[in-house]
């Protein structure tokens, strides 16, 4: 069913605008059509099953199933809620201080926050859609690792010493917290649909232009850098190139939802599978605005260990991922 | 004359908030005073988990979205 995306791209180019094959013009633009196109058909169809799915999951819920677990239950469930539970980002702040002061292990707590951007459902679609099944399942299972191992870490370093101090008291204090209630509605199917119908229009109008801004960048990549470039330079011979990737994608402040067509085109390029993920893994969970955000209720110590973390896991994954050679 | 805290980091779905609640107020005739509450310390206190929350007389009545007219209005009355 998704060749049909194929046909729409090679009747514009080729036909519609007569455009040679095998010229950069004509392969970025016929990379633009297609990918487009199926995303932004995808999305609108798929997003608004999986919201049908889980219209009733929400922070309040989350918070509610994660107190008083296991921390080593409680790091897989965080990780996991993470990347289920819609919740906007400028969300981050309120529903960390509302799960530390439910006494929810912190590890728990930052497992849900780290995978939270990495994986989600416009994410998933669209890896779906552009790289296949293997891929995504590679990916969801990285990401949920990365959370579930950054939450071992916190608690094991104590990390609460470097929350800022209203938070640490809160967290420390001997006083007994009474756990947090929370009533179920259940929802009719009715229900279900207008949330589902809301849901898909507002996140098809926050992502749609990262859709297409993501997608250019991959056409341009396509089109025009010659794949000896990639070879040469981000080959997997070059080890330290896993590192830098991961280094390099810092300071791009992209969200997941564009990261993944040129996640496509770097793989097209034969850029390997390890040194690929590492940096756009990096690029999505390393965000500046995001830690800036976070500085609020943690020390600069605490999110300089975070991101050291995420450089050296990326890293690590890259050149395990390198080596395989999936 | 009710009074409604609005939480939220000050973003901008926290004043678009405000904004609806301050516009049905008087299209129903209702006395409000709102409040943005954007200390960290008093959002967490209040038991906010998702931001933009509205609190009525000390009660939290939503959170999460910014409400239309129609939920206002059910706050409100």
């Amino acid at each position: 069913m998704l060749v049909w995306f194929t046909y729409l791209a090679n009747y514009i180019t080729y036909d519609l605008l007569g455009l040679v094959k095998e010229t950069p013009l004509a392969n970025g633009l016929h990379f633009f059509i297609e990918d487009t196109s199926k995303i932004l058909v995808l999305l609108l169809v798929l997003i608004y099953f999986i919201a049908i799915i889980r219209a009733a999951l929400n922070p309040e819920k989350v918070r509610y199933y994660l107190q008083g677990k296991h921390r080593f239950i409680g790091y897989l469930l965080g990780s996991f809620f993470g990347s289920v539970t819609p919740f906007c980002s400028c969300s981050s702040i309120p529903l960390f201080m509302g799960f530390v002061s439910a006494r929810i292990p912190l590890g728990v707590t930052i497992a849900f926050l780290l995978t939270s951007p990495l994986i989600n459902e416009v994410v998933v679609v669209m890896l779906g859609s552009l790289l296949g099944l293997k891929f995504t399942i590679i990916y969801i299972a990285i990401g949920i690792s990365l959370g579930i191992f950054a939450g071992f870490l916190i608690d094991v370093i104590k990390a609460e010493r470097w929350l800022v101090p209203f938070l640490a008291k809160q967290y420390q204090s001997e006083q007994q917290v009474n756990p947090v209630q929370y009533t179920a509605h259940k929802m009719s199917l009715l229900a279900r649909h207008q949330f589902a119908k809301e849901e898909t229009l507002n996140i098809f109008k926050r992502v749609w232009k990262w859709v297409i801004i993501g997608v250019a960048i991959g056409a341009l990549i396509h089109g025009v850098i010659p794949a000896q470039w990639f070879s040469d330079h981000l080959g997997a011979k070059q080890w330290w190139s896993v590192p830098l990737a991961t280094v390099l994608a810092i300071p791009m402040y992209i969200n997941a939802t564009a990261i993944v067509p040129v996640l496509e085109s770097l793989l097209l390029k034969g850029v390997p599978l390890g040194t690929t993920l590492a940096f756009c893994m990096s690029a999505v969970a390393v965000s500046l605005p995001e830690f800036m955000m976070l500085k609020q209720v943690m020390s600069k110590r605490l999110l300089f260990i975070i991101a050291a973390y995420l450089l050296v896991a990326l890293s690590l994954l890259g050149w395990l991922f390198n080596a395989i050679n999936l | 004359m009710k009074n409604i805290n609005v939480y939220g980091s000050g973003c901008k779905n926290c004043i678009a908030t405000a904004e609806v609640l301050e516009k049905t107020a008087t299209a129903i005739g209702v006395a409000i005073k709102v409040e943005k509450v954007t200390d960290l310390q008093a959002i967490m206190e209040a038991g906010v988990l998702t931001t933009p929350a509205i609190s009525i007389d000390g009660k939290l009545v939503h959170s999460g979205s910014v409400p239309d007219q129609k939920m206002a209005t059910a706050f409100l009355s």
